[in-house]
């Protein structure tokens, strides 16, 4: 069980959204994390990888500023079964990168711009998540 | 100076990660189940994400160019090929497996749980073979 956080939710987005305003303010670009994450392997080596490693950067340094700044912990329950979420990690590797977006490139500001790619790929990517989940809690986990 | 502006935006990214709960792979899959425990949570976090995102882009989208670049980098493409069904569904797989998607899992780096230690150079690999296998679709400049 998590708790339903409707607020804080509410307002962490905004806080996604905002960023996401800033990035196409400031450098002109999506803010999708697979293409800049993606973007920091060869044959990438551009004038814009100093903008994507700070990016990357911050993201990391968040929830450990956070953690300072509010003395409290944050709180997350990551799956223990290494062999699994190492081929988790290389499927949402592959199919980031191959489908052009993740959560926020497509879902988040692919949806803000209206666009009909971004909407099909985030219904793909929602309807096999739930199917997944479905599976492995209640095919085979239940 | 751009590393740090850039490091700025993600750090406000990756604080919305935190305070929405979305760093929490447990409360992402507790969405996914919507047979079992479900927490409506990330329904939230994508309405409040997009809502500003929407207004934001098209308030930015009213200066002629972004403040650090020439042009403003948009998607253009409309088109609804194979890439963007196969690629979205690959990720959605291990999205559903591992509640990681690419932005939470590089917040999760510094909490180093072991699962987010397996997974990240995992999804790195899957980025690089995803490039690798050729550019199906093209890679766009998001």
């Amino acid at each position: 069980m998590t708790e339903f956080t409707p607020w804080a939710s509410l307002i962490g987005g905004a806080l996604i959204g905002l960023s996401a305003v800033l990035l196409m303010a400031y450098e002109g670009r999506i803010a999708g994390i697979s293409g800049i994450a993606g973007r920091l392997l060869p044959p990438y080596f551009d004038d814009a990888m100093l903008s994507r490693l700070g990016f990357v950067v911050g993201l990391i340094a968040a929830p450990l500023l956070y953690q300072l700044v509010t003395g409290a912990p944050v709180v997350q329950t990551v799956g223990s079964n290494l062999p699994l979420m190492a081929a988790a990690g290389l499927l949402v590797g592959f199919g980031t990168v191959w489908g052009n977006g993740c959560t926020s490139g497509h879902g988040v500001c692919g949806i803000a711009r209206l666009s009909v790619r971004s909407l099909v790929a985030t219904a793909v990517f929602m309807l096999v998540a739930i199917a997944t989940v479905f599976v492995t809690r209640h095919v085979i986990g239940g | 100076m751009r590393f740090l502006v850039n490091l700025a935006i993600g750090l406000v990214f990756g604080v919305g990660l935190v305070i929405s709960g979305m760093s929490d792979p447990a409360k992402v899959l507790n969405f996914l189940d919507l047979a079992g425990t479900w927490d409506p949570s990330l329904a939230f976090v994508m309405a409040g994400a997009v809502a500003v995102t929407f207004v934001g882009y098209r308030l930015v989208w009213r200066r002629p160019t972004p403040i650090a670049a020439t042009r403003f980098e948009v998607p253009t493409r409309t088109d609804i090929d194979a890439g963007i069904i196969v690629g979205p569904a690959i990720f959605g797989l291990g999205w559903g497996l591992s509640g990681f998607c690419p932005g939470p899992a590089l917040t999760a780096i510094g909490l180093a749980a072991p699962g987010t230690l397996a997974f990240v150079p995992a999804m790195f690999v899957g980025m690089w073979a995803a490039r690798a296998a050729g550019a199906w679709p093209a890679p766009a400049r998001a």
